[in-house]
């Protein structure tokens, strides 16, 4: 069960990683909820995990460690408002800077490079 | 008062929500009065608290009655109290600031500042580890939405970079919480400094990862040199009251660095004694030295303000890695003036732009000023105050953070950068003030206003503040000094906080 765990985290990680990487703004976001998912699941991970263990003393043998659970539901409730709030301020910036690039601006290829003269971008 | 250490959270809060409910939420000018009194508040009973620590020792507040570690604590201390009354008086020196007329770009700009000072205060005061993340929340929070207060393109793109940047690391932070709480199975800060000594081998290996991931997110806050670059655009373009406040947020940062590496992972940790150390080294002089180029290339007086904080930054990134009580105590007194001065530099830097029509802050000959001694006034005081010159704190702070270096080889590294980081200023703030001063033509712009009598107090009130460093220079750097001895002493500032826990 560890190792599956393990590997759903580090591969949750990895993806929000290469999705925060990203030029637009959209797959940014993506990227940050993916990575939440997986700081939440991590977390959940740091009080060991148990089966058969209740988070309350004297409901089954062997008892497993609550405050991962309410670290988690903090967690959730603070990344759930940043993500929401990040949402937003992309569609802003959609809108003032008139692309979803997260510079504002566009890269330019270098097919387009080549036919302009000069100009960075 | 028992509750008093509770209370710079609370009056925040409190006057924070109360502006966010009619009839005061309808009212701009009832708004203005009730922040007015509200940071008022918050820097008497920050004083109190100040000064009843200063006489009484270290205050432990058990959050509902929960004792520590199991509950969450507040711990008012030496250093977390003077860090609260400085975060006051700036707070009500730039809301002094905003009510003249900066507070009208968009809604709901004075909830969100207190609400921005709540977090703030409450991570300094805080002595939980998971709480110092929902505190740092908080404060960004609050923050990302004063960003882009009053809009525009300019704040629109850096806010995007500052929110992306901070959600980053918010989800660093809690992977490094967590491998901290698996590994130390405990979130209490004086806890985790007693239990820290204890791991060994592969567990010890783990911690450490955690340890350097708070540092990557703590140099993000604070702008340490891989993770600054967010930082110059970001302070150029918010609007001037929140570039000022924003001013003692790299200082939470450097706060938490301090507290952390020094407290939690210092010289009784074992094994990972001094972790952060090694790092901090080349990332402070490296971040000076990049603040330093900064300064000679910023092309108005917003970005240059920005680039002094890098440089600001850098010195006190180099305090925590000479990590002495001599240092730690330099530490504390350069925070002081530089939060302080910059401040006043991002104000001033308002009011110069506001005159000068479309030349703005740029360094370029334009109109006249419409009261140029005034200003030029001003701005001699906090070129004097941030390049360091005598007789003003910058000096002062300066000379403590030189002296505190200890090895030849620290000297080597530390005296000629910080010097060097003097002189970028010296030159720029000298090019900058034969520009905007002496080169003019034309009569003054049409449509230029002059300062408002509560603007110009507001900025007087930083300026001077400068002066009264140095005048009490004594009394401030005694009691830095004790505030250093407090938390380098593994005793005061772990095993005291913790009642039934023996060493």
């Amino acid at each position: 069960m560890e190792g599956l765990y393990a590997f759903c985290v580090g591969l949750l990680t990895a993806c929000g990683i290469f999705l925060a990487l990203r030029g637009r703004t959209f797959s940014v976001v993506i990227g940050l909820t993916l990575l939440s998912y997986a700081v939440n699941l991590f977390l959940f991970a740091s009080g060991r995990l148990k089966l058969n263990a209740a988070a309350v003393l004297g409901e089954s043998e062997q008892y497993s460690d609550p405050l991962p659970q309410a670290l988690v539901l903090t967690a959730i409730v603070i990344g759930f408002a940043m993500t929401a709030f990040a949402v937003i301020l992309a569609m802003r910036a959609r809108a003032d800077l008139g692309n979803d690039h997260v510079d504002g601006t566009l890269p330019v290829q270098p097919s387009d490079a080549s036919q302009k003269s000069g100009g960075s971008q | 008062m028992q509750h008093l250490s509770i209370f710079p959270i609370l009056i925040p809060l409190l006057f924070g929500a109360i502006m966010l409910l009619p009839p005061i939420s309808r009212d701009i000018n009832s708004q203005r009065i009730t922040s007015i009194v509200g940071t008022l508040f918050l820097l008497i009973s920050s004083a109190i608290l100040l000064y009843k620590i200063n006489a009484e020792g270290v205050q432990l507040y058990a959050l509902g009655g929960w004792q520590a570690p199991f509950g969450i604590a507040l711990v008012a201390d030496k250093v977390s109290s003077l860090l609260v009354l400085l975060t006051a008086f700036l707070a009500f020196c730039v809301m002094l600031y905003a009510v003249a007329g900066q507070d009208k770009g968009g809604a709901y700009f004075h909830p969100l500042f207190m609400f921005q000072i709540m977090g703030i205060n409450g991570a300094f005061l805080t002595g939980d580890i998971f709480n110092l993340f929902v505190f740092f929340e908080v404060l960004l929070i609050a923050s990302y939405a004063l960003l882009i207060h009053a809009g525009g393109k300019q704040k629109t793109q850096a806010t995007l970079h500052y929110v992306i940047l901070n959600l980053v690391g918010s989800s660093l932070f809690l992977f490094g919480l967590g491998i901290l709480y698996g590994t130390l199975g405990t979130l209490n800060m004086a806890d985790m400094a007693i239990k820290v000594g204890q791991l060994q081998g592969e567990t010890a290996t783990l911690a450490k990862t955690g340890a350097l991931l708070l540092l990557v997110v703590f140099g993000l806050k604070a702008a340490m040199l891989p993770m600054h670059f967010w930082l110059p655009k970001t302070y150029a373009s918010a609007s001037a009251p929140v570039a000022a406040l924003f001013a003692i947020m790299t200082k939470v940062g450097i706060y938490s660095i301090f507290r952390v590496y020094t407290v939690i992972f210092g010289e009784h940790a074992g094994e990972l004694a001094n972790i952060a150390t090694p790092w901090l080294w080349p990332m402070a002089l490296l971040t000076i030295t990049i603040g330093s180029i900064g300064v000679f290339a910023s092309p108005g007086i917003k970005t240059l303000s920005a680039n002094l904080v890098i440089i600001s930054s850098g010195s006190l990134l180099a305090c925590a890695a000479i990590n002495s009580e001599a240092a730690t105590s330099a530490a504390l007194y350069y925070m002081l003036h530089s939060t302080l001065a910059s401040a006043g530099l991002f104000l001033l830097a308002d009011v110069m732009t506001r005159q000068r029509g479309k030349a703005e802050d740029r360094f370029v000959r334009s109109r006249p000023f419409v009261q140029p001694r005034l200003l030029g006034f001003a701005f001699a005081i906090s070129a004097l105050a941030l390049i360091g010159m005598p007789p003003l704190s910058g000096f002062v702070g300066k000379i403590m953070i030189l002296q505190a270096t200890q090895s030849s080889a620290q000297t080597m590294w530390v005296w000629p950068l910080i010097l060097i980081g003097s002189l970028a200023a010296l030159i720029t703030f000298s090019r900058a003030g034969t520009t905007l001063f002496w080169r003019h033509n034309g009569s003054t712009a049409a449509e230029a206003e002059p300062a408002k009598k509560a603007e110009i107090m507001s900025i007087a009130l930083l300026l001077l503040a400068s002066p009264i460093l140095v005048l009490f220079g004594g009394v401030i750097s005694e009691f830095t000094l004790q505030a250093a001895q407090h938390l380098h002493d593994i005793q005061a500032s772990a095993y005291a906080l913790l009642p039934g826990v023996a060493q």
